[in-house]
């Protein structure tokens, strides 16, 4: 509908995926498959110990017996699971300073603006001393290349490494907690993702300690016919805080990649975690070729007293997502929020939402989710509440508002609430809207162009989840959320 | 200086057609009304002057600032200097009226090759102008038009005009829905803003709002054509004898 000249359009493709380069770094991948020698091979190239194949193996197990899921309002060719190849990495021993880093791989970080010296700040953040420093853990398709800040966040007992670094470093702790919030039984991809997973982040937190930085892993998908199963584990002991970030991207490629990731928290008597996603992954071209299909089980457990989990996602890439942060909220008092911006354009689809389970007394959950869906597009809210028997006066409020631009594209809402006490309060508003005509021309007759103007209209729609993000990621998600909509009229 | 030229403008909405050969020459430091009845074409001349997706001039031409409108988007024709005021503004929730008048005034800015507005300067001019639209600050934080009343949301629409300073400002119905004291207000913005410089056409239902301000030109509208011409003594015949019989003229 906009009259745009033929260079415009011109510049909207040419910088529509900004991360979508590929990195031409030698790498040693096992070849695709999948069964018992392989997963024994990806243990033992990571020289982990006996307990942990023997955990893999048990879930592979698991995995063979479990149909796929097809309950969600995706719709996608079947996947060969043999055609995959489950791990990659640069060739070479881990390098043990950034020294040693391959220059190409440090390019790659240059590019997308993340920080790999101490010294640097995250792009597009102007260095202020007020601004909270980012440490980074830096995830290449299956191995993470470097961590900052490390020895820092040592003096005040914090343990931020890769997953990999944990069970060398630390197995009694990982062995604790691994697999207790999302055992690998949980569904058909936690159990994929627990018998190949390759390095993730471990955080953990000891009692007391607030986390004196904020805590970036940067996934970065490289590698071609690789699938990523990345593995995250955060602890939060006993009165402690953190707040992890994480962002993601992948080349632009005609084949679709699927990326299966776990996610665990766990936050103890008066603690508390915040976990914010910037998820860009590939989405596919206009056609709806290539893309991530981005299939992530997130849950976190409030498991002591007055914990509080909170998670906050900006979903603007993959081709497919399914994804579903949730909380258990066992403590009594218990606090768990979800606050999510999904946006889909072109052929893009996500079913995501959350799950949030109250089990102790005087728990509350919030989620506010915004769904903006554009093209052809389809994005499903898919949510849960649940009151079990003990949860007694449980609250819980949900917000699931859906923005529609051009008559294309679909928004679906699937709330489910399951209360098993009367004297639970839930609460369920939904809204649907279109950015309409008459607004664009208000717009575009003030002198402001129609996708900025669409910008605009979708920033002010997710307000609510933006200034839920730390301060270093709001700016880059607003950025994205213009990037992500162009062409979107037109 | 010709701000605004249409000879024997044609036009129809969605193959309908609504004007029949309008002819029309505003001149900077002139302010035009054009009164009609429901249904002349009024709202459809805005339309099609703003450039709408749906509005097509099937015969004439229309020329702004003196270069032919063709081919120009609708955020062309306003950077050109070309200002439409709704009869019916409408609402945009999330957006503050802060933020969207601070967009509006970058992108006029950027396209003269200007830097952004500084945000303090902005502030005092915006907060000025409310000031004098009677409109309180609080007004400026809330989202575009939506919960305003009906005069605030006109009242809005002057404010944008006197931010942004158009060369034309073609205004469609300021008058309706507004009490006497809006009204007031209102012709007040518009009297402020006309200057040598630029051109007002007011649209209107009733002669009152030419109480307030002082026109230099009356057209009577009528089935898509301009059936008469005159001085604003022309208004007042319109006023007391009605529509009916000017048709023929």
């Amino acid at each position: 509908m906009s009259e745009q000249s033929p260079s415009a359009a011109h510049d909207f493709i040419g910088k529509e995926y900004a991360a979508g380069f590929v990195t031409d770094v030698e790498q040693e991948t096992i070849p695709p498959g999948l069964d018992e020698a392989v997963i024994t091979e990806i243990s033992r190239r990571k020289n982990e110990p006996d307990w942990l194949l023997e955990w893999r193996l048990q879930a592979y197990q698991r995995w063979l017996d479990m149909p796929e899921p097809t309950w969600a309002k995706v719709d996608y060719e079947p996947i060969d699971y043999q055609a995959i190849s489950y791990f990659a990495a640069p060739t070479g021993d881990k390098p043990k300073s950034l020294d040693e880093v391959d220059p190409e791989l440090l390019r790659t970080y240059e590019k997308l603006g993340i920080p790999l010296h101490e010294q640097e700040v995250l792009a597009g953040v102007e260095r202020d001393p007020n601004t909270p420093r980012v440490a980074v853990d830096a995830i290449f398709d299956s191995v993470s290349l470097t961590t900052t800040f490390k020895e820092e966040l040592q003096e005040h007992g914090v343990i931020y490494c890769s997953f990999g670094e944990a069970v060398e470093n630390h197995p009694e702790l990982v062995q604790k907690y691994l697999g207790t919030v999302v055992p690998p039984s949980d569904n058909f991809y936690a159990a994929l993702n627990s018998a190949v997973f390759s390095d993730g982040s471990f955080v953990y937190v000891p009692k007391g300690v607030r986390c004196p930085m904020e805590l970036l892993s940067y996934f970065r998908i490289n590698a071609q016919n690789t699938g990523q199963f990345e593995r995250t584990l955060i602890i939060a002991d006993e009165g402690s805080y953190a707040s992890y970030l994480e962002g993601c991207t992948a080349p632009m490629r005609d084949e679709n990649q699927l990326h299966a990731a776990v996610v665990e928290l766990v936050a103890l008597e008066d603690a508390s975690i915040k976990y914010s996603t910037v998820q860009n992954w590939y989405p596919g071209d206009e056609e709806g070729k290539g893309g991530i299909y981005n299939f992530v089980t997130k849950r976190g457990l409030c498991r002591g007293a007055r914990s509080h989990i909170s998670w906050t996602q900006v979903e603007t890439g993959s081709a497919i997502t399914w994804k579903y942060p949730s909380v258990i909220l066992r403590g009594d008092n218990s606090v768990g929020e979800f606050y999510s911006v999904a946006i889909t354009n072109n052929h893009q689809q996500a079913d995501t939402g959350s799950k949030m389970t109250h089990i102790g007394r005087n728990t509350s959950s919030t989620i506010i989710s915004k769904g903006i869906s554009a093209g052809n597009s389809s994005n499903a809210y898919r949510g849960r509440v649940r009151m079990n028997p003990g949860a007694k006066q449980a609250r819980n409020f949900t917000q699931c508002d859906s923005l529609l631009i051009g008559s294309k594209c679909a928004a679906h809402t699937f709330p489910t609430i399951e209360s098993q006490r009367s004297d639970a309060i839930v609460e369920h508003e939904a809204t649907t809207s279109k950015v309409s005509e008459d607004q664009l021309f208000l717009c575009r007759q003030r002198g402001i162009d129609a996708e900025k103007a669409v910008a605009m209209i979708v920033n002010g729609f997710c307000k609510e989840v933006l200034r839920e993000l730390p301060m270093e990621f709001a700016v880059e998600a607003s950025k994205l959320l213009e990037v992500s909509l162009e062409g979107a009229v037109g | 200086m010709k701000l605004l030229e249409l000879r024997g403008l044609a036009a129809s909405v969605d193959e309908k057609q609504i004007l029949n050969g309008i002819d029309l020459t505003v001149n900077a430091g002139e302010v035009h009304a054009i009164m009609g009845p429901n249904g002349s074409g009024k709202s459809t001349l805005s339309n099609i002057l703003g450039g709408r997706d749906g509005y097509t001039v099937t015969e004439g031409e229309i020329e702004l600032m003196g270069a032919p409108v063709n081919g120009m988007s609708v955020e062309e024709r306003a950077l050109t200097g070309l200002f439409l005021g709704f009869q019916h503004p409408i609402e945009i929730p999330g957006v503050t009226n802060m933020e969207f008048l601070k967009v509006a005034i970058d992108s006029h800015r950027i396209s003269l090759g200007e830097e952004e507005m500084n945000t303090r300067d902005f502030m005092v001019q915006v907060r000025d102008i409310s000031k004098r639209l009677e409109l309180s600050t609080e007004f400026l934080k809330r989202f575009v038009n939506v919960g305003f009343s009906g005069g605030e949301k006109k009242r809005n629409e002057i404010l944008q005009l006197m931010l942004l300073q158009p060369r034309l400002a073609f205004l469609d119905e300021t008058d309706s829905g507004l009490d006497v004291d809006a009204l007031q207000v209102v012709a007040r913005g518009i009297n402020e803003f006309r200057s040598d410089e630029n051109g007002v056409v007011l649209v209107t239902h009733y002669q009152r709002l030419l109480n307030y301000v002082n026109v230099d030109f009356v057209h009577i509208m009528i089935n898509g054509t301009i059936v008469k011409s005159g001085d604003a003594q022309l208004a007042h015949e319109v006023e007391t004898h009605g529509y009916t019989g000017l048709g023929e003229a």
